[in-house]
């Protein structure tokens, strides 16, 4: 019987197996970032820019140059990297905390200045690496190591909603909310990851895709209950779809 | 080639054009506005990358990303700007990346004030980030010293693969002086740099990485080792200093920058009154120039250090000491820049006292 | 008869189970006979027979443990 490989794991990345935790949708959406670029002929000019938070080691991953910077920084860090190199694919791989915390304004700039790069915003409502805290991404009642009564607006706000945020900035191209929680949706955020590397190849500009993520083990879950907690909590709130589309507008012009 | 009187603000700035920079990122803050705004139109011109970036902080991780990417990297601000560099300015250190960074002095501490001050010098060469690292510095006296350091600086950078600073006061960046820097020199040439994260894994056929994190310990002790022998070397051979009439001079002044512009003529009137005064003026504050000091003759007994600070170098200068000289300090701060009248008296009515 | 089948890096499973609901004919489960390398309980197929090589659980596998493959007639691409 002869056979034909359908799925080959590891395009675009290393050999190096994750140090996630079992469960932890970092892998999956690791796994279509290198995917993407291994397919688009990409993946050997490219520079990633790692962050700070349980993905800091991604420079392991990735099978490209790689650069890390340090909490939040990761724009601006993309930003010297793509002027210099321009011919490069120069992407950053960032969490919620470290995106819509710390680094709130290198991303609003980045954006806002339109640079050509594609930032990949993990959101799991959550700081994961250090052990569970409130972000600001983190939902109103969930109850979080430095929220131990839950998240109370009166204390802490409402939720930050990025992709909403970053549609009003006039220099974002394309920005689109995904999920990774069933093969229907992997498939769907795939989809979004070459639309935002296509747009960063053709020059026309910033692109961010944000992944609903999970956490298994700072939720307190098992990973399949966190996708589900995902699905009936975040997503609610976190809706999917695109957020800005400038390609379409020029398309119609 | 021909003298032109140029502002030094932008006199350093063409200079950093001629070093080679191809990105400058930097951010607004007086007193050195005039450089972002010279490269501004300049640094395109010469089809080269130009960005404002939307704060000091923004700016160094720039330098770094760029700097990482292997281009020659020039940044600028002044002291509470420099302060918000300092993460930035500990993770070059700590990738072993190479920038050069102009710092124009002002008053502190916090706001402080806009005029010229030395109240930066610990910031400098102890270093306001994280971990051991040092930052190679140099303090030229005037904008043609400012300008050949500068110029210096980007080789320096990346032989020594660490940020390098040139640090002036807010004097130095605002005055006028003649330069003999041509428009139509030859911008130095860099090396391509098989370390760089860019994009190139394709040619290159192996993967580079940028990075600081070595969770294991005796890997980063390792590494900190590295660093310290790039640190060893500074200080064997970047040394520099300027003696001034210390021949035969039984009172030394240690000062840099616009203070020993003061101090220059502060000896000179000394002098004419018999006194026999000579300067130490260090070039490099790190590595700081021990050597200066081993070269002094015999008769000298007293060192007194001068600064537009509460006394910083003073440290250094004590510590080198080791209870050889007799030390005094004078200064003056807060950007209040001393008239040599003042230096000359504080000298009198010191040997009055010793009478 | 199936119509392909998974190739699993045992090793590399962390027994998150992710892959197990997705299966459209539900033939994944964790093997709780043993543990692998890493302690965990890894991932087998209940039976074989039914594999439609849809890659479903391998599209949902954050750790690269499945290849999937399909079957082919001889002499076909």
């Amino acid at each position: 019987m002869n056979t034909k490989t359908v799925y080959r794991p590891q395009a675009g990345l290393t050999e190096r197996e994750y140090h996630y935790c079992p469960g932890c949708t970092h892998g999956i959406i690791h796994n279509l970032v290198g995917e993407v670029l291994k397919e688009r002929g990409l993946i050997e000019s490219s520079v990633g820019v790692a962050s700070v938070g349980c993905s800091v080691m991604a420079y392991e991953y990735f099978d490209c140059d790689m650069h890390q910077a340090a909490h939040g920084r990761a724009p601006a860090v993309a930003t010297g990297i793509k002027r210099v190199r321009p011919e490069s694919t120069v992407f950053t791989y960032q969490g919620d905390g470290d995106l819509a915390s710390i680094g709130l304004a290198e991303a609003v700039h980045a954006a806002h200045r339109g640079e050509n790069i594609t930032i990949i915003f993990v959101n799991n409502a959550i700081y994961g690496m250090t052990g569970g805290q409130m972000a600001p991404t983190t939902l109103l009642g969930q109850q979080t190591t430095t929220s131990p009564h839950g998240r109370e607006k009166a204390q802490a706000g409402e939720p930050l909603r990025v992709c909403e945020l970053l549609s009003n900035v006039p220099g974002a191209t394309y920005l689109e909310r995904v999920s990774v929680h069933d093969p229907k949706h992997v498939r769907k955020a795939k989809k979004a990851l070459q639309k935002a590397f296509d747009i960063q190849s053709g020059k026309q500009g910033f692109t961010l895709i944000e992944f609903i993520s999970t956490c298994p083990i700072n939720w307190g879950m098992e990973p399949k209950d966190s996708l589900d907690w995902a699905v009936e909590n975040m997503i609610p709130y976190y809706p999917l779809g695109v957020y800005k589309d400038m390609t379409k507008e020029d398309d119609d012009a | 080639m021909s003298k032109v009187l140029m502002k030094g603000n932008e006199a350093m700035a063409l200079a950093a054009i001629k070093g080679g920079a191809d990105a400058f990122f930097g951010y607004p803050i007086t007193p050195q506005n005039e450089l972002p705004e010279y490269l501004s139109h300049h640094m395109p011109a010469n089809d080269r990358v130009f960005v404002q970036a939307e704060s000091e902080v923004a700016a160094i991780n720039m330098v770094y990303g760029a700097g990482g990417a292997g281009a020659r990297v020039l940044t600028s601000s002044s002291s509470p700007g420099i302060a918000l560099k300092q993460e930035g300015i500990s993770y070059l250190a700590g990738s072993e990346i190479p920038c050069v960074i102009i710092n124009v002095m002002r008053g502190g501490p916090g706001l402080g004030g806009i005029q010229p001050s030395q109240s930066d010098y610990n910031q400098i060469t102890r270093g306001g980030g994280n971990g051991d690292y040092k930052v190679l510095s140099f303090a030229p006296e005037n904008l043609q010293e400012a300008v050949d350091l500068i110029k210096e600086s980007f080789p320096l950078a990346d032989h020594y693969r660490n940020p390098v600073m040139v640090a002036v006061d807010g004097l130095l960046g605002q005055m006028m002086e003649p330069i003999t820097l041509e428009e139509t020199e030859k911008t130095q040439a860099a090396g391509k740099k098989e370390w760089a994260a860019d994009g190139g894994y394709g040619e290159r056929g192996y993967r580079n990485r940028i990075a600081s994190l070595y969770l294991d310990p005796y890997k980063l002790e390792e590494h900190n080792l590295k660093l310290k022998g790039k640190y060893d070397e500074m200080r064997e051979k970047e040394q520099r200093y300027e003696m001034i009439e210390t021949e035969d001079a039984d009172i030394v002044f240690v000062a840099y920058g616009t203070m020993a512009r003061v101090a220059r003529n502060a000896v000179q009137m000394l002098r004419e009154e018999g006194v026999k005064v000579g300067m130490i003026r260090p070039i490099s504050l790190f590595p700081f120039p021990k050597k200066a000091f081993e070269a002094l003759p015999e008769r000298t007994h007293s060192l007194i250090t001068l600064e537009m600070s509460l006394g910083q170098m003073h440290q250094d200068v004590q510590i080198i000491n080791n209870g050889r000289y007799k030390l005094d300090f004078f200064g003056r701060t807060g950007g209040v820049v001393p008239e040599p009248e003042e230096i000359v008296e504080h000298v009198r009515a010191a040997l009055k006292e010793d009478a | 008869m199936a119509k392909g089948r998974i190739i699993i890096d045992e090793d590399r499973c962390k027994g998150c189970g992710l892959c197990i609901h997705p299966c459209p004919v539900d033939i994944l489960d964790l093997d709780r006979s043993k543990t692998n390398k890493k302690g965990y309980t890894p991932l087998y197929v209940t039976d074989p027979e039914q594999c439609i090589a849809c890659s479903f659980c391998a599209m949902m596998c954050p750790d690269n443990v499945i290849t999937v493959e399909r079957f082919v007639k001889e002499g076909s691409k």
